[in-house]
């Protein structure tokens, strides 16, 4: 057994591709290796911003002998048969083995060296490699054919055991040497076999391994900042991003003048991260301190003096810069920024971002007013941010419905009215009333610091500079607060918001992007989201599972899509009509002929652009439902992975009347747990049984309770009920036959479930829903086993199809189980 | 440490002066065969806009260039307030075509000459990929770290108006104030000694910075800077029709400086932004396409079996 080793030596690797880099290495060599039937008892990667490695143990020095056997004619066969045989194989006829009167070709493959295996596999491997970003370099490009790597390749070290694999690629041949530090050791080192590799390269300054160049920062910077009497403040990335910047890495602790800690520790932290990736330490109490961590590439002759010195004039350079944006910034009030914001363009189609900010805070304003964010303390629900709703018994928290289920349509609400959602108190209305001040403050800031300079210099720190400089004005701390955590959550695994200030804002600043998007017709497509509305969405689904928040999304949906573009519709008007005075102007003003036509073309406009108002009535109308979808796809994305069944969500949306987004899930929850029971699973087979045979039969659904309060109009044209089609089948008439046991069975069985489940429902109890459900399961079976629907005699006939129509109609009083698979 | 690091000509104890920087840097690279070219004589935002490095970094034939090239960005200027920002400042260029195998090696030699010691400086190559959208160019590389400055740009060109570098050319482009405020240890770009007679780089660029400033962002007629934005795109596309490339590189050189002035009189809104960038990037482009298109049949014939 052998080992070998590859090294791969380039010019500076970007440390942000070089774990991956290794992945892909091993990946690519192992199946290289099984090609031939190899496989390495142990494969180890290495990566240094020069060099990637890899060694690879345990290797035969020659593949496995293969023996093939082909069969052939029988020994009595025709010559020609024989022939031809011999022709294919290439054979004679002595060479031929014969077994029970049938002849064979066998062929006995030698194994082949593995260095031959080797030598092939490298070049095939440099070609492949899957460089997130590879270049060309040198003489060699003047075609687009020549070596593609992620920075000039240099060299290949290739040794199998002590032997060199011979490999030639883009000019470079394989050989045992291989350079040291690029300043420690700027000479050749020849390597022997694979087991000196690394130490071999540590005698010359370089840490081969990667894992050991972290560990070699993290115990160095954490014992630089505790000698300095500090904390290190940990940070992983960096951690790795140093490690693959270094070959010999040494950190070193520095101070820069602590005038600069009046700057937000935010902006500290970030400036010396990002632009210098430097680490930064915390104080006793735990506050940040005037000192970096770097990490130099060098055990420089002097300590490290002139490299500290160095990189804390370019720290100190950095600050001053950052200080001088922020005390700039301090000095112009928020309001007045803001105003700035009509020089932004949000979108081509959707106006300026004062626009936007305009929009947003009404729209906060109306979420307090309607009572779809109080400051009531939200009852505690198990779980944050993933939407694990439902606490164990399937109900939900008895917190009045803010929006009585009711006139959703899409249609125009009006969101300068006054709240008249959740019944009022006196007290309760002063409390709103505060709020929703406070959320249309805030609002009304949140974007102002975009036009600072701070956010101008570092974009990553919108909101937090807002929060900042919202405080340093003397604002509300939960304007403030609002201000700067309204982006959020921005991904998952962020904080989701939960101060009632905060949410209203960041609502309505995501619902308003979201409905803006769809209602011009940008909506996310495939991989394409140019405008993250995935993630907007799911920051709403998240806060709103959070917090509890009950409200109709239909709703909210249909106020932020009526927001914007009615006006930018009526605009015109008022455009033609200043144009319309501007023409008076200039023309003679007793001109009456030319008066009249310009007010002939105005009237003319004006009676387009109602047209228009029309057309975009319709098109908003869509729009909405569009987004209210979109929402319902993202729900399911995202408790997928929460493990909620897609199928499920699908069923209680179908619907139609359900968009309270909390006690949708609570549905889904109690619905999932129930189709997992025994009686779950038969009752779906009953349900599907039943169903068939209705839809063969061309029985229509009824209307359920439900689904009449639906999505209106839509709904209902597209269920007939029973009572207006051909055959009346009204399963309350007496019927004119004497019924089977089990139809009766059946009938009564229905008669307690059915309004059993409506209450439930009503009380929002969906266990006590789905175990009124429960209950019809052995009528059900029974009534399979015993009855025959399709009786020869009209009114059996009908009657129980009537009554499987009841069956299906109480199954969807709790969710549609046609859109449920299995 | 370093082999190639060449003996230094002057060696005192006083860090090299801004100008003898510069000597030291062409005496460098014209030793290694560089043409030591003059800047080029019109504003522009960065060395790469002078036709040593867009135009003759196109086609097959080796090119190897030094030169000073002043850079003007408008934006930049701080009214000679900030001891970091100028709207007007050196780059010092170096474009080999094609890049050689050492040109990392080349260029640490280059650091060495003008007085960096490795053994108590910290050198590290920093990812940093170069696009330039106004000539559309990019390539790979990195910025050259001092001591956690950069210092350098070091970039292997892969497009350069819109076409493949056939072969790749390596380009260097040095900060040259920040080098040497690094060299001379100062804390202000004002304060650096220009030449070894005591005069100071504020002594000869602190009055030019207060007064562009101010032109900049407050003087400046805007409606003749629309005007000549214009012109110099007529021009352009005039020159493009006679069959001129270099003329019309020129002019498109002249509108992209136009628009940044525009810029720094704050009359250019974000939508516009985008729309006056593609159209100078397109000026550009033309104008490499029509100087590749008038130079392939000399170089297929040089070259053969090259293309474009």
């Amino acid at each position: 057994m052998t080992d070998f080793l590859l090294e791969l030596r380039s010019e500076e690797i970007p440390a942000r591709m070089q774990d991956r880099a290794r992945e892909d290495l091993a990946k690519q060599f192992a199946a290289e290796l099984a090609k031939a039937g190899l496989a390495a008892t142990e494969l180890v990667t290495y990566a240094t911003p020069r060099r990637l490695a890899l060694i690879a143990r345990g290797l035969p020095t020659e593949t496995a002998a293969v023996s093939e056997e082909t069969k052939g004619p029988k020994a009595s066969a025709p010559p020609q048969a024989l022939e031809g045989f011999l022709r294919k194989t290439g054979l004679t006829r002595e060479q031929l083995v014969e077994r029970d009167g049938v002849l064979f070709a066998v062929v006995d493959k030698p194994g082949r060296a593995t260095a031959g295996v080797l030598a092939e596999a490298i070049p095939a491997m440099i070609r492949a490699f899957p460089w997130p970003k590879a270049m060309r370099w040198g003489g060699a490009s003047t075609t687009m054919e020549s070596l593609r790597w992620v920075r000039p390749l240099q060299g290949i070290v290739a040794l199998f055991g002590e032997e060199i694999v011979p490999v030639e690629i883009a000019g470079i041949t394989s050989g045992a040497a291989t350079v040291g530090h690029r300043f420690h050791h700027p000479g050749i080192i020849t390597i022997g076999w694979a087991d000196d590799y690394v130490e071999k390269l540590r005698a010359c300054h370089v840490i081969v391994d990667q894992a050991e160049r972290r560990q070699i920062i993290a115990l160095g910077a954490t014992m630089a900042a505790r000698k300095a009497g500090l904390e290190l403040v940990q940070d992983e990335g960096l951690l790795t991003e140093n490690a693959g910047l270094t070959e010999w890495p040494v950190p070193l602790l520095g101070r820069f003048d602590a005038a600069f800690l009046s700057v937000p520790p935010e902006v500290i932290q970030l400036t010396a991260r990002v632009n210098q990736k430097y680490f930064v330490c915390r104080d006793a109490d735990g506050a940040l301190a005037d000192a970096f961590v770097c990490t130099a590439n060098i055990d420089a002759v002097d300590g490290g003096a002139k490299i500290v010195e160095g990189n804390r004039k370019v720290l100190a350079a950095r600050l001053s810069d950052a200080k001088f944006f922020y005390e700039t910034d301090l000095k112009v009030p928020l309001e007045a920024q803001a105003e700035k914001l009509d020089r932004i363009v949000f979108h081509e189609k959707l106006g300026t971002v004062a626009d936007k900010v305009a929009r947003v805070a009404k729209l906060a304003r109306w979420l307090v007013e309607e009572g779809i964010v109080s400051s009531k303390p939200l009852p505690f629900r198990g779980g944050v941010g993933g939407g694990a709703v439902p606490a164990s018994d399937g109900q939900i928290a008895e917190l009045p419905h803010p929006n009585p289920v009711a006139g959703r349509s899409g249609s125009q609400p009006d969101l300068n009215r006054a709240g008249r959602g959740s019944p009022a108190t006196p007290e309760g209305e002063g409390l709103k009333e505060e709020l929703a001040n406070l959320a249309h403050r805030a609002a009304l800031l949140c974007k102002a610091d975009l036009v600072t300079g701070m956010v101008g210099e570092f974009p990553e720190l919108q909101g937090l500079m807002g929060g900042y400089y919202a405080a340093a004005q003397g604002e509300d701390p939960r304007v403030a607060a609002a201000i700067r955590d309204h982006y959020k959550p921005v991904g998952q695994g962020d904080d989701v918001p939960t101060d009632p200030v905060t949410v209203a804002v960041s609502l309505a600043d995501k619902l308003d992007t979201i409905a803006a998007f769809f209602a011009v017709g940008e909506k996310p497509t495939g991989s394409k989201d140019p405008f993250a509305l995935r993630r907007a969405a799911l920051g709403v689904i998240s806060t709103v599972l959070t917090g509890n928040i009950r409200f109709a999304l239909n709703d909210a949906v249909a106020a932020a899509t009526w927001q914007w573009p009615m006006a930018s519709v009526r605009n015109p008007v008022g455009r033609a009509a200043e144009r319309f005075d501007e023409l008076r102007r200039l023309l003679n003003p007793d001109a009456k002929a030319a008066e009249t036509f310009f007010r002939a073309e105005l009237e003319a406009a004006a009676e387009e652009v109602e047209q228009d108002e029309i057309k975009v009535s319709e098109r908003l109308a869509k729009s909405v439902v569009a987004t209210v979808d979109f929402f319902a796809d993202r729900l399911k994305v995202q408790q997928r992975e929460a493990g909620v069944r897609h199928d499920l969500i699908d069923a209680v949306f179908a619907l139609g009347g359900e968009d309270d987004l909390v006690r949708l899930l609570a549905r889904v929850h109690a619905l999932q747990k129930f189709i997992g029971t025994e009686d779950g699973t038969n009752l779906l087979a009953g349900y599907k049984r039943a169903a068939n045979i209705l839809k063969k039969e061309g029985v229509p659904s009824s209307p359920s309770p439900l689904r009449g309060e639906g999505r209106g109009e839509g709904d209902a044209s597209t269920s007939v009920p029973l009572e207006t089609a051909a055959q009346p089948l009204s399963p309350q008439k007496a019927l004119s036959y004497t019924p089977e046991p089990a139809e009766t069975a059946l009938a009564t069985a229905l008669d307690s479930a059915e309004p059993a489940a409506t209450a439930a429902i009503a009380r929002e109890d969906f266990e006590a829903a789905m175990a009124a459900l429960a209950s019809l399961r052995a009528p059900i079976d029974t009534f399979f086993e015993t009855v025959i629907v399709n009786d020869p005699v009209p009114e059996k006939r009908t009657a129980r199809l009537a009554l499987l129509d009841r069956v299906r109609a109480a199954v969807h009083n709790v969710a549609d189980f046609s859109r449920i698979e299995g | 440490m370093l082999r190639c690091a060449k003996a230094l000509p002057i060696m005192t104890d006083r860090p090299m002066s801004f100008q003898r920087m510069i000597l030291t840097l062409h005496d460098y690279w014209s030793d290694r065969g560089c043409l030591i070219l003059q800047p080029y004589d019109m504003e522009m935002g960065a060395g790469t806009f002078h036709t040593a490095t867009t135009l003759r970094a196109l086609g097959p034939k080796p090119w190897n260039a030094a030169f000073v090239q002043p850079c003007r960005r408008p934006t930049d200027g701080r009214y000679g307030e900030n001891p970091n920002r100028l709207q007007h400042y050196y780059q010092y260029q170096v474009i080999l075509k094609p890049s050689p195998a050492d040109l990392q090696e080349l260029y640490l030699g280059s650091l060495a000459a003008i007085g960096i010691d490795f053994t108590k400086h910290d050198i590290r190559f920093v990812e940093d990929d170069w696009e330039s959208p106004t000539l559309g160019a990019w390539g790979l590389g990195w910025e050259v770290w001092c001591d956690g400055m950069e210092v350098t740009q070091f970039t292997y060109f892969q497009q350069m108006g819109g076409f493949d570098m056939k072969p790749v050319a390596g380009e260097l482009t040095y900060g040259l104030e920040r080098l040497a405020m690094y060299i001379q240890d100062k804390d202000s770009v004002y304060d650096l000694a220009f030449n070894d007679a005591g005069v100071t780089y504020g002594e000869v660029f602190h009055e030019n910075e207060v007064e562009m400033s101010t032109w900049n962002f407050e003087v400046a007629d805007t409606d003749s800077l629309f005007d000549s934005f214009r012109k110099h795109v007529a021009e352009c596309e005039n020159s493009l029709a006679a069959g001129l490339p270099i003329p019309a590189y020129e002019q498109a050189i002249k509108a992209s400086h136009v628009f940044n002035l525009l810029q720094a009189r704050g009359v250019i809104s974000v939508a516009e932004r985008q729309a006056y960038m593609g159209r100078v990037r397109d000026l550009a482009k033309g104008s490499c396409q029509a100087w590749i298109e008038k130079h392939t049949p000399a170089w297929q014939e040089a070259y053969p079996g090259w293309t474009a």
